[in-house]
């Protein structure tokens, strides 16, 4: 029985560690990259770099668009983020609190966003953006992505505040307290982990955006990481340990930034999700 | 004199208004009618300047179904989907089965199996772009031990697809792993235990209770990835750009290249519309089923 057991857990682990291989080796291969000779890229793809190449990195940190276009994507993660925490928290409060004739109305028509492709989208929203005059402006980015981000981020709200005790609200009306009070006194304070829920998934989702800043940035000193990254690809194009120290580097706090707050990412992505 | 009761109903109103206000009139202009123009801007031949007045009726859509750089990215997005649903699921879900017991080491495999989805879509492709390249990736590297001359996979109609697939499901396979071990974890324990006490091994509670008790939430990540895949870009750009002769396209990159980038804003919108109504399509039977399965609960 030991001995079965045994002979299991054997053949579990080795396919556990060949696909953990399977991931780890890509990523390691890419950062080791950047630390390489062209030739020795070719030569020697596995192992640790021979002749240590630190240039492709330092070259990149004292490049002024490489912070530029980090910057850029910081505006459009961070407004993108507060505006969405604040309308949706603010909506979903009124969904899970005030009684009024249209409500589930109102919850089912940002539910039928979701439904939504951002592609079938694109072409006139980038007209409405060009018609309010926004292009050549953060907000041509941010408010579309303000806008896409809401539907998710109010059923996650709206589920939070659901589950909020009923005493604490109808004492506080009882008191004389009135709705906007009462959302900024008590339920902000209170849904902490949901707004870093609903923090984290818009702020990696705007942050990764790539196709909505394409379609509307078209001034260079605009452009987001993952914009600038595609161009760099196009100017170096096969001198891969650039291309790899510049991938290495946005990976790097992307990793960082996933185990510091892995608990409210995973809770986002699958605790809204499971409970549905 | 104003009753306490006259002011409770003015503040709710007033509380609707101002709280509902910002986001309504955002999500509508910026989501609904966009959606609502591409559905009228696809009958007409438009370059976005001036008013839409040259009325195509269904040429657009005609013109999109004879074409055969589209009626390829169509297919693409059908194998996409295929590989999702029929390779990539059951994968997740047995990685899911193997690792969610008390296994040691459980945290670590769980994180690093996680760890593709966090990357950016775009820099995922260029790690595979250079793992694929002919010349000095990894690619190179195992053919170049054993002595061969190394494939341009990228570069090779027959290859390139499924080169495309392997980064998908490299990329996405963590995330319904994911998401699958957070429904195995809201299985009640004592019906597991219930079933250890009547004799029932690992792989009969997987097929008898874990699997069947997981169903629902198997079939929000079916949708998740339904609605993904049709909405591929990002990962298609760095590796094949649509590449070779056009055979890579997604509906959505073919969508970029032929309509948003020659601005044609009929043409492009009918393509939006046919990825539209396709989801639609979707979400229509993901509700039928749900809510059929809510009603047979009851009894």
């Amino acid at each position: 029985m030991i001995m079965k057991t045994n002979f299991r857990t054997y053949y579990l682990y080795l396919i556990l560690f060949f696909l953990a291989g399977v991931i780890i080796i890509p990523l390691y291969v890419s950062v080791m990259g950047g630390f390489k000779h062209t030739g020795e890229l070719r030569t020697n793809s596995l192992g640790l770099p021979i002749d240590w190449k630190f240039e492709n990195y330092t070259s990149l940190l004292a490049n002024s668009d490489f912070w530029l276009f980090l910057w850029n994507s910081t505006v459009y993660a961070v407004g993108t983020t507060f505006f969405v925490v604040l309308f949706a928290s603010m909506t979903a409060f009124v969904f899970a609190h005030v009684k009024f004739a249209a409500n589930k109305f109102l919850y089912n028509y940002f539910l039928l966003g979701l439904m939504f492709p951002f592609a079938t989208a694109i072409l006139p929203l980038f007209l409405r953006v060009r018609d309010f005059g926004l292009l050549g402006t953060s907000w041509a980015v941010i408010i579309p992505q303000i806008a896409f981000g809401l539907g998710f981020s109010i059923i996650l709200f709206r589920g939070f505040f659901r589950q909020m005790p009923k005493e604490i609200f109808e004492a506080a009306v009882c008191d004389g307290c009135s709705y906007t009070q009462f959302y900024f006194r008590f339920t902000l304070p209170l849904s902490t982990p949901i707004l870093a829920t609903v923090s984290v998934i818009t702020l990696t989702g705007s942050w990764n955006n790539y196709l909505l800043p394409l379609i509307m940035i078209n001034d260079e000193s605009l452009y987001s990481w993952p914009m600038g990254i595609m161009v760099f690809r196009g100017e170096y194009f096969t001198d891969w340990g650039k291309i790899l120290a510049y991938v290495s580097l946005t990976l790097v706090p992307a990793v960082v930034f996933f185990f510091t707050l892995q608990k409210y990412i995973v809770a986002g992505l699958t605790g809204g999700a499971v409970k549905e | 004199m104003r009753s306490a009761k006259f002011d409770a109903l003015l503040s709710r109103y007033y509380t609707i208004i101002i709280f509902l206000i910002p986001a309504l009139t955002i999500f509508t202009l910026f989501v609904v009618l966009p959606i609502g123009e591409a559905a009228y801007y696809s009958f007409f031949r438009w370059n976005g300047y001036g008013a839409p007045e040259k009325f195509v009726g269904l040429k657009n859509y005609e013109f999109l179904f004879k074409n055969r750089v589209f009626i390829m990215s169509l297919k693409n997005n059908f194998y996409i989907i295929a590989i999702s649903l029929f390779v990539q699921l059951p994968f997740a879900l047995l990685i899911a089965l193997m690792i969610s017991d008390k296994l040691r080491g459980a945290a670590f495999f769980r994180t690093v199996f996680f760890l593709p989805f966090i990357l950016a879509e775009i820099v995922t492709a260029l790690i595979w772009a250079y793992i694929y390249d002919g010349n000095y990736g990894l690619v190179a590297a195992i053919w170049g031990f054993f002595g061969a001359e190394a494939p341009f996979i990228l570069g090779d109609k027959d290859w390139a697809l499924l080169a495309i697939l392997i980064v998908i499901f490299w990329k996405f396979f963590g995330i319904h792993m994911m998401i699958y071990i957070a429904g195995l974890q809201a299985i009640s324990k004592e019906v597991l235990e219930a079933a250890k006490v009547d004799g029932a091994g690992p792989i009969t509670t997987a097929f008898r209770i874990k699997i069947p008790m997981l169903i629902p939430t198997i079939k929000l990540s079916v949708f998740l990835s339904l609605l993904g895949s049709l909405q591929l870009f990002d990962i298609i750009m760095p590796l094949t750009g649509g590449g070779p002769s056009n055979v890579t396209h997604s509906m959505v990159s073919y969508l970029y290249y032929f309509g948003v980038m020659r601005m044609k804003v009929g043409f492009g919108s009918a393509v939006g519309v046919v990825i539209f109504l396709i989801c639609l399509f979707i979400a229509i039977g993901y509700q039928r089923t749900l809510m059929r399965d809510d009603n047979e609960n009851k009894f």
